[in-house]
């Protein structure tokens, strides 16, 4: 440092800050990412999500450590070890109902940190890694709650880990053994609970970070999106050389979510304290009973974020099959008619092939795992099905703003019938808004294309 | 940077020309490398498999059916899984011609099952009243559920009798055999069996 000559008469605690930034890029990390990361002025209500996510990682980190200090992962031992922990070990009770409760909390503040991204296009150019490292997250925070289910060794944990284990037996050929090498054994059992512990306390936590941390450089690198959609760099301050609409996130940003938090805190505690079961959305009913591997529970649901996508699985039967089967007609003469390149049409036009073969090849079970597995992966695919030349909901035109309100409609219709005994015309409402769900997608390229939009403001409003 | 070994570090010869059998050596250590990390993959993810011990605990068990009535049915595990030994009643077995037209796979010629058991009792024909499957349903692995009763007020007037699974609703009829248009594809597993006696039978092996 170029003051060294003088460290002698400054306080020690300056002198050892020193010392360590010479060595370490302690401050030059504090400025990049807070003092001088300026973030837009103009962020609302729902930019709280994503700090809000961070802080219940660090939480459900916190309390995982602490739980895997009672907890054993034994089929004979499991159950007992989580009774004996909210029973017996000093505020055992809280720890365990803080982790079970922040799980759906880390689903809620994720499901909203993506709405964020909906409404206001944050996953477009260039913030495509930044939408694709979370989309990554999303898919570990889904391996870790599911991997978590199965620990409490429950009616609920066993038979959920069965059925969803169960979807990649439905993959053709290697299924059976890829089901059977996920369990280590012919059924859910002891092997599987190991495994699933080892990975849900410490290789997807792992991960986990390791995305969290590059989903946040990658952001820091293009800088925040904003409720506009506008780009602030675009307007660089002459005077001070920073983006006119742009404020340091600290302290301006930190001030704010510190608030959020507090508000969330309120809430999650209520949660915590007064319904932790929350009805038997968030700690099930049938998961109070050991688990049985002789007996199904009369009815069985996955925990509510898991519900939607579940929805779908269930919801592919031989007549939502034929549905499959005309939208892909009518995307093959769609090819056949579009301008552009022939061997652009060929590959479009083989694509349909394959999809109409596998309609006769595979059947409705197999159908399900791929729908419901490609309603989780299409949302990786938004950057690229979105042609809006505005990203903002604030500037696109009815037709993005009404296909995002039926999507939504039908994620939360989807979510509610995942939990329900399903009948004939509970089906039929689920087949319906699985259609709704992937055409919001599918049908994106085009009707963001034509949607009349109106022009952004050159400054956040 | 001011490392004074900096000037006299080795250069490439030449400055840009590329040193080859320094390139070769670069390319067969990464070739080598990456060969070995496949290689060392290969017992972490073998490590995943069954071990001996589940495997061991696949071998065959046997059962004592003495006390089962006809129309009662005893469920015992076997490789962890439930296996029902049903005595069918001649009701029951009655069932079995009247349903066909309602089943997906009335003949079993896509279901597992051994060769000795692919009939309309699917089971041995020398004892085709004893029903032995796997009681794990076929579309995503949940045990079904006893309906015995004809006409069970839950499953329609027209029901025989036959199970049901209580996740997604796939109705089987006493042979386990799955009926169409319910999301189970193919009828119950019916594992290899046979009888020690009259009423034990060893499940999990046919030899003799």
């Amino acid at each position: 440092m170029a003051n060294g000559a003088t460290t002698r008469n400054q306080h020690w605690a300056l002198r050892l800050f020193e010392w360590v930034d010479a060595r370490f890029p302690l401050s030059q990390l504090w400025k990049e990412h807070l003092s001088e990361y300026y973030a837009p002025k103009s962020f609302n209500f729902w930019y709280y999500f994503g700090s809000l996510a961070l802080l219940v990682l660090v939480l459900q980190i916190v309390t995982g450590i602490f739980l895997t200090m009672n907890y054993k992962p034994d089929a004979t031992l499991a159950f007992a070890s989580v009774e004996y922990i909210m029973r017996e070990v000093p505020w055992g009770w809280l720890i365990r109902y803080l982790h079970s409760t922040g799980a759906s909390a880390f689903f809620i503040c994720v499901y909203l940190h993506m709405f964020r991204a909906l409404l206001y296009g944050s996953y477009r150019k260039p913030r495509e890694l930044t939408w694709l490292f979370g989309f990554f997250i999303f898919l570990s925070l889904m391996a870790e709650g599911f991997f978590g289910y199965l620990l409490p060794w429950g009616q609920m944990s066993f038979w959920g880990a069965q059925v969803i284990v169960n979807l990649f037996g439905a993959i053709p050929f290697v299924g059976e053994d890829l089901a059977i090498w996920i369990r280590g054994d012919y059924v859910v059992s002891d092997a599987t609970l190991n495994r699933f512990f080892a990975l849900h306390v410490i290789a997807v936590p792992l991960v986990l970070v390791g995305l969290v941390a590059a989903h946040i450089l990658a952001l820091h690198e293009t800088g925040s999106n904003n409720p506009d959609g506008i780009e602030i760099k675009a307007r660089i301050d002459p005077k001070t050389g920073h983006p006119a609409d742009g404020i340091p996130f600290h302290p301006y940003y930190t001030v704010k979510d510190l608030f959020g938090t507090m508000v969330f805190l309120l809430v999650f505690s209520v949660i915590v304290f007064f319904a932790p079961a929350f009805g038997g959305v968030f700690l099930e009913d049938n998961n109070f009973f050991p688990a049985d591997p002789l007996k199904t529970p009369p009815h069985i649901a996955p925990v509510w974020y898991f519900t939607p996508y579940y929805s779908v699985l269930r919801a592919t039967t031989d007549e939502l099959k034929w549905v499959i089967g005309i939208a892909v007609v009518v995307f093959m003469i769609w090819a056949l008619l579009r301008r552009g390149s022939n061997t652009t049409r060929m590959v479009l036009l083989g694509t349909g092939v394959v999809l109409i073969a596998g309609l006769f090849v595979l059947d409705a079970k197999v159908w399900g795992v791929l729908l419901m597995g490609g309603s989780v992966v299409i949302f990786a695919f938004l950057p690229w099905l979105d042609r809006s030349p505005v990203k903002s909901i604030r500037y696109k035109g009815w037709m993005y703003k009404l296909a995002l309100f039926l999507f939504v409609v039908a994620f939360v219709v989807l979510g509610y019938l995942g939990m329900q005994v399903p009948n004939t015309l509970l089906t039929r409402i689920a087949q319906v808004a699985t259609i709704v769900y992937f055409a919001f997608f599918l049908l994106m390229p085009w009707y963001t294309a034509i949607d009349k939009t109106k022009q952004p403001p050159e400054r956040v409003t | 940077m001011s490392n004074p070994s900096e000037g006299t570090m080795p250069l490439a010869a030449d400055g840009d020309e590329v040193d080859e059998s320094r390139r070769k050596l670069l390319l067969a250590s990464c070739i080598a490398g990456g060969a070995a990390t496949g290689a060392v993959a290969w017992p972490f993810l073998a490590s995943l498999e069954p071990s001996a011990r589940a495997r061991a605990l696949g071998a065959p068990v046997e059962a004592d059916i003495s006390n089962v009535e006809a129309g009662q049915m005893l469920t015992v595990e076997w490789q962890g899984k439930p296996v029902w030994i049903l005595r069918r009643s001649e009701e029951m077995l009655a069932t079995l011609k009247k349903d066909e037209s309602l089943l997906a796979d009335p003949d079993s010629r896509r279901s597992q099952q051994p060769e000795y058991c692919k009939n309309i009792w699917r089971a041995r024909e020398d004892r085709k009243e004893v029903l032995v499957a796997v009681g794990i349903c076929t579309h995503l692995g949940c045990s079904p559920v006893p309906r015995f009763a004809a006409g069970d007020p839950s499953m329609g007037e027209s029901w025989l009798g036959g199970f049901l699974c209580p996740c997604h609703g796939s109705r089987f009829d006493f042979s386990a055999r799955v009926y169409a248009n319910f999301p189970a594809p193919d009828n119950l597993t019916i594992p290899r069996f046979r009888f020690l006696s009259d009423s034990k039978l060893l499940i999990g092996d046919d030899k003799a």
